[in-house]
């Protein structure tokens, strides 16, 4: 698998990654100049994701579709003693995060508005620095860069939950939020280190330069003995396992998803870093573990599914209900990735990208539904279709589609998967679509239970239906949503090429074991590999 | 011609002289006349150098501190009588304030 | 052209769907009355263009591929939103929006003033939509859109009253159901697609015949367990009859007309497949005969006018199932399309007599009606004949057909279940007749004083409809006499018998005998609702007091409802919350040897955190402190001592350097 590489310049003129991770954190810099004028504050943290999210439309623009190429790279030296480099592009896999994010942030952006009143200015600051710290993790392609993009975001992530959760059990989420996902990424470091002095082996036995490496380019040239495959797999593993999180890895996420600010909750429950830490990295670097372990994670995707949704079934909190409909879902994309064919990768992918607008949509709704009845406990509602109409309408829109109704984005995805999931064995997607069952149950008995039936609790005062900043942030979700579902092509074209390369990978696995030389083409103009 | 020695051994009594003065002296303005005449012991070093190195470095530098001198009599002195308006005081020992 | 007029079936309804549903989100920008027109106009204009394809079908009925556009792709993978029409297309397509019309303009009486008027022709358009879809794809994607697509109507519709609890759950649990097959549906599709590398109709069914037994079972039965789902066979017919909470008219074009007869229509899409598999054939019948006898049954003692009729639909759907598995594909769309034209008609009448009354639906509070709604009544009488199979009627037709295909091809069993069946329906569905319409009035003297016809806008499509039941069976029959009428000839390109079934012999007296039985049992049925009812009034109490366990098992739906809710549901929640506790708990606290280590390393570090590192800490606080008490009597805050230890230091440092300077210089 070699991957050609268009540099920035030739192909936008600028080094946009580098703007798109860095202009955030100058954003959030300029911020902290302000005192007091909390309406500039405001103003400027919109101005910064706006912009951020125009940039990220550029780059969906300039993308070239139907190619595995790299693009956007840029590259230059960092720690050249020890291999790693400041190495930033996109290819199909990573493409479509990048203006999700910028989505998501503005969207989070407009939900701030008027409903965070306190310690604007660092709350508006860890956000813009989480943004970047994710569109780093997406644009990286040397894994120490990766690595440290992914340790940063624990800094916005934590104080985000510990100043600005709403929930009683804030200080313990946060800190539950950190110890778990450090953990995990630790041996994740373990693992990356293994795969440069793996590299270095290699370069030494053949005499090529550099000696070592982080690159994911020269990683991919070098063979990885099977049995170190394992142990780097597994290392891998946990740290994307934890972060994503992965069954049984997943307990930290109810709990920072309803202790944490609603912002938080979408960011986490929408961009799915940990899905897609094993689509880019582990799938093509261990290919061959990737299929020798490739049960043992569609069991757990399975689990995942079957665990998350019985579980939610019974939840009375929404916000709990979505965090374990979460954990289901990321049993499916689980259960796509290994299917480790064409439909089950792009599935998984699309499913990413779908999620983050159903799933982290429902949450924006549950922060509209708790701002309203002050609570995101069933026990506050009953009956409330007749009270805010248009607000049950939009749930009920998002909420289908996360139970993958066909004509929105859940479907797709969902299809995709549970057919690539049916080619690499029929059992698989025989259980899997008793997700498919129980999605509907959970979601729909919530439903009625509470925007159904007489009204259990008369509020004391009338509850306003949507306001126009939320008529926003609904309707722009509700867009996307039926836009990825109606019509994915869009989508579809930019992720194929890459997929097709990395489905050829994971079932021919390394089999070329004569190394090439690491070498670091700058190949011109967009050819299709 | 006089030979450097001297005037190295006369400006070295001078220092010992000052610096005796401020260790023992208690009087604020006596601790204060000692440390002048340590920097003259340190002017007439310059000045037999400057004279034996055939250099106008050192009585450049000479000029300066005998100006900065003058300054910090100004405000040494100043100083002190601050000191013994707020605290009736002209001796050295009463006066603790560097300690905490 | 023609692809255009095909495109636009659907999409007259999607327009109106999208601009009712935005006219109730944006705050009723424009009155009800516009949204009527919109909503029944769309609908009308799709039938014109039904109409004008299936002239164009008559013309050439090789079936013809539209594609809207490419849906999603990957791989060997496409999927197009793409259309076929061929003659069976066409059938459904004039049942769906000629019975959907009418049902919109009756709806508009029925539902008049009603608060949320636009809301509910929104959720019909969309509605129409999905079933359009459902009928007119090309591939088994569409067709599954379409198949959700209409069970989400459903849910919205039968949710229409949503502050209503009992409405809240009956939608709930029609969506569960449904999606218990579809998922069935979803693992047909994929090992379809697994199978033959393509999902696209016409190539699947070219290469139908080269398929193995076993794979084409499987297939087979996962597509009928979502047939089953969506057609409210048993084991999954729960959901239908608790429908009945949705109006009226919705009850008639969903849950009799239209969407749950889409299973028996998939059935005969795929009969290509089903003939590769007698077995599976088999199993359709068996539970198409099965759930016509036990839904007849549970009619038997209903006493909601709605509820009857459910339980009537569900039998007949039975019927349908049995037609398909006996191998009689074009009766089973025989008897779908006059089911359609009677049932509606049925379900219609007995909105009608609902809105003359009020809202009351139970029949021991009607009687005596005939006179006082007698359009309503004449309309309700002819749709009763043509289910209960009088001569020369529809359901005649069609249910003869049925059950002597059954016959002739020596599905014994089956035949049994089927006219016994029918005996129940003659039975209960001219109980139904006799105790609303006719008899003593037992109507509230409240509720009596309203009594009043339905507007003109309601009894129009009732008297169509009414028409068509009564005539309607006709196109089967002519020209060519009995299975070979217009409509056999029409469909025969698409559906054929199985091969395997043979040619079935037997006399030329045969098909009449079975005619003669067949309108025997029809009256025998009216006759003993005649003595029941009309005759002897206090004979069914008795009855009901000899045979009381009977009437209780069938008053109760033979608990299945109960029994589900006690093997699937409860259990379900129960597991639900057990595995929450322990999740809440921690899993990591159950997942037992990992949480037993980190527990042993969580003590050992508190340990280690609490004597080691906290003492050290303390050690090294207690030392600091130490050093400071001795260290500050130094710090007398007199400036001579201060210069004094400076220039003792200034002392020791000079020396120290000429020290090693000499040591220096000396070595």
């Amino acid at each position: 698998m070699i991957l050609h590489e268009v540099a920035a310049a030739e192909q936008i003129g600028f080094p946009i990654l580098t703007v798109l991770t860095f202009w955030p954190l100058l954003g959030a810099v300029w911020i902290w100049f302000f005192q007091k004028d909390e309406d500039l504050i405001r103003k400027s943290a919109m101005a910064v994701a706006g912009l951020e999210l125009f940039i990220a439309v550029l780059l969906l623009w300039y993308f070239t579709p139907n190619s595995s190429q790299i693009q956007f790279a840029e590259r230059a030296a960092w720690i050249p003693a020890i291999g790693v480099g400041y190495h930033l592009g996109i290819d199909g896999i990573s493409v479509l995060f990048i203006p999700l994010t910028a989505f998501l942030t503005v969207l989070i952006m407009v939900y701030s508005w008027d409903t965070e009143r306190t310690m604007l200015k660092p709350y508006f600051m860890a956000l813009l620095g989480l943004e970047a710290t994710m569109v780093g993790v997406f644009a990286s392609l040397d894994l120490i860069l990766f690595f440290v993009f992914w340790e940063l975001m624990l800094l916005p992530g934590y104080f985000l939950i510990k100043l600005w959760g709403k929930g009683p059990q804030r200080q313990y989420a946060a800190l539950k939020y950190v110890l778990y996902t450090l953990s995990g990424s630790v041996l994740m470091l373990v693992g990356m280190v293994l795969l440069n002095l793996n590299f270095h082996a290699v370069a030494v036995t053949y005499r090529t330069e550099p000696l070592y490496s982080f690159d994911f380019l020269d990683l991919l040239n070098v063979p990885v003995p099977p049995e170190k495959q394992t142990l780097i797999f597994f290392l891998l593993f946990f740290g994307f396992a934890f972060k994503a999180p992965i069954f049984p890895f997943h307990t930290w996420l109810p709990t920072a998803l309803v202790e944490g600010p609603i912002v938080m909750s979408v960011l986490l429950a929408g961009v799915k870093l940990g899905t897609f830490g094993f689509i880019r990295f582990s799938l093509p670097l261990l290919p061959e573990a990737s299929r020798q372990w490739l049960w043992l994670m569609a069991a757990l995707g399975l689990a995942a599914i079957v665990y998350g949704a019985v579980i939610a079934l019974v939840q009375s909190d929404f916000r709990r209900l979505l965090a374990f409909s979460s954990i289901s879902h990321l049993g499916f994309v689980m259960l796509g990735l290994f299917a480790l064919n064409f439909q089950g990768l792009q599935g998984s992918l699309l499913q990413m990208i779908n999620l983050g607008f159903s799933t982290a949509g429902l949450f924006f709704m549950a922060g509209f539904l708790a701002s309203r009845t002050g609570s995101s406990d069933l026990s506050a509602y009953g009956g409330l279709a007749r009270h805010v109409p248009l607000l049950a309408t939009f749930i009920l829109i998002l909420g289908l589609a996360s139970i993958g109704l066909p004509g929105t984005n859940g479907f797709v995805g969902e299809f995709l998967i549970l057919l690539g999931v049916f080619r690499a064995h029929w059992i698989l997607a025989a259980v899997g679509v008793l997700g498919v069952i129980l999605g509907a149950a959970y979601f729909l008995w919530y439903y009625e239970r509470a925007f159904f039936g007489p009204v259990a609790h008369e509020p004391p005062k009338p509850l306003h239906d949507l306001r126009p900043r939320e008529w926003g942030i609904a309707v722009a979700l509700t867009v996307m949503v039926l836009w990825i579902g109606l019509y994915p092509a869009p989508f579809l074209n930019m992720i194929n090429g890459s997929v097709q390369v990395l489905v050829e990978r994971v079932q021919q696995g390394a089999a070329d074991k004569t190394p090439q030389q690491p070498s670091r083409p700058q190949v011109p103009g967009h050819g299709h590999d | 011609m006089v030979p450097v020695s001297a005037y190295v051994t006369v400006s070295a009594i001078l220092f010992v002289t000052g610096l005796v003065g401020v260790l023992i002296r208690r009087n604020f303005i006596i601790v204060l006349m000692s440390i002048e005449i340590m920097l003259n012991a340190a002017n007439i070093n310059l000045v037999a150098f400057a004279n034996h190195l055939d250099s106008l470095a050192g009585q450049v530098m000479t000029l300066f501190v005998i100006a900065i001198a003058a300054g910090e009599a100004a405000v040494g002195l100043a100083i002190i009588i601050v000191v013994f308006r707020g605290k009736m005081a002209t001796n050295v020992d009463q006066i603790n304030l560097l300690k905490w | 052209m023609y692809d255009l007029i095909v495109i636009l079936i659907p999409l007259f309804p999607l327009v109106a769907f999208l601009a009712n549903g935005l006219n109730v989100m944006l705050g009723h920008r424009y009155s009800d009355e516009k949204a009527a027109w919109i909503g029944c106009g769309s609908v009308f204009l799709s039938a014109c263009c039904a109409f004008w394809v299936l002239g164009e079908t008559l013309g050439h009925p090789a079936p013809r591929t539209v594609v809207a556009y490419r849906w999603f792709f990957g791989g060997d993978l496409t999927v197009n939103l793409g259309f076929l029409i061929d003659p069976l297309t066409c059938v459904m397509l004039l049942v769906v929006t000629g019975v959907g019309f009418l049902i919109h303009v009756y709806s508009v009486g029925y539902m008049h003033g009603e608060k949320g008027f636009t809301r509910f022709f929104a959720y019909m358009n969309l509605f129409m939509v999905s079933m359009l879809l459902l009928v007119m794809g090309n591939n088994y994607v569409v067709l599954f859109i379409g198949w959700e697509g209409v069970g989400l109507c459903s849910y919205l519709l039968i949710g229409y009253y949503y502050d209503r609890m009992s409405a809240a759950k009956a939608a709930t649990k029609a969506f569960v159901m449904n999606r218990i097959g579809d998922a069935g549906f979803l693992l047909a599709i994929f090992l379809i697609f697994a199978t033959f590398g393509t999902l696209d109709y016409v190539e699947v069914f070219a290469k139908a015949s080269r398929l193995d037994p076993a794979t084409a079972t499987a297939i087979a039965v996962c597509l009928l367990i979502g047939a089953v789902g969506k057609s409210a066979q048993l084991p999954l017919y729960t959901w239908l009859p608790d429908a009945m909470e949705g109006p009226t008219p919705v009850s008639a074009l969903i849950h009799a007309a239209t969407m749950v007869t889409a299973g028996v229509y998939m059935v005969v899409r795929n009969h290509a497949i089903y003939n590769m598999t007698p077995d599976a054939l088999l199993l359709v019948g068996v539970i198409g005969g099965a759930t016509a006898l036990f839904a007849a049954t549970i009619g038997l003692v209903q006493t909601d006018i709605k509820r009857v009729l459910a339980y009537s639909t569900v039998s007949q759907l039975g019927f349908m199932f049995l037609a398909c598995g006996v191998g009689a594909y074009a009766a089973a769309i025989f008897h779908l399309v006059t089911h359609a034209f009677f049932k509606a008609l049925l379900f219609l009448a007995a909105g009608s007599v609902i809105h003359a009354l009020s809202g009351e639906q139970d029949i021991r509070r009607m009687g005596g009606l005939w006179n006082k709604v007698p359009v309503t009544h004449w309309v309700f009488l002819a749709g009763t004949a043509a289910i209960t199979g009088v001569p020369f009627l529809s359901g005649w037709w069609s249910k003869d057909e049925i059950l002597g295909h059954a016959y002739t091809h020596r599905h014994y069993v089956l035949w049994t279940l089927g006219w016994v069946a029918a005996l129940c329906t003659a039975f209960y569905m001219s109980r139904l007749l006799y105790v609303t319409f006719y008899g003593e009035s037992r109507v509230d003297r409240k509720v009596a004083q309203h009594i009043h016809e339905s507007p003109k806008v309601m009894l129009v499509p009732l008297v169509i409809l009414a028409f068509l039941s009564v005539v309607g069976g006709l196109i089967g029959v002519i020209p060519g006499g009995l299975e070979n009428g217009w409509f056999h000839q029409f469909l025969a390109p698409v559906v054929a018998t199985p091969a395997a079934a043979g040619v079935p012999e037997g006399g030329h007296l045969e098909p009449y005998l079975l005619m003669l039985w067949t309108t025997v049992i029809a009256l025998v049925g009216w006759l003993t609702a005649h003595y029941f009812y009309m005759l002897k009034p206090d004979q069914p109490d008795l009855l009901m007091n000899k045979m009381k366990w009977v009437y209780t098992l069938l008053l109760n739906k033979y608990w299945v409802d109960e029994a589900y809710d006690k093997i699937v549901v409860e259990p379900g929640k129960a597991v639900g919350r057990v595995l929450d506790r322990v999740d809440q708990a921690g899993v990591d606290r159950a997942v037992v040897a990992v949480e037993r280590m980190t527990d042993m390393g969580a003590a050992g570090s508190t340990w280690f955190e609490k004597h080691v590192i906290y003492g050290s800490i303390n050690v090294t606080g207690y030392a600091n402190h130490l050093a400071a008490r001795v260290l500050r009597q130094l710090q007398t805050g007199l400036v001579h001592h201060y210069a004094a230890i400076l220039v003792t230091g200034l002392v020791v440092l000079v020396n120290l350097i000429v020290l090693f300077l000499w040591w220096g210089g000396a070595s």
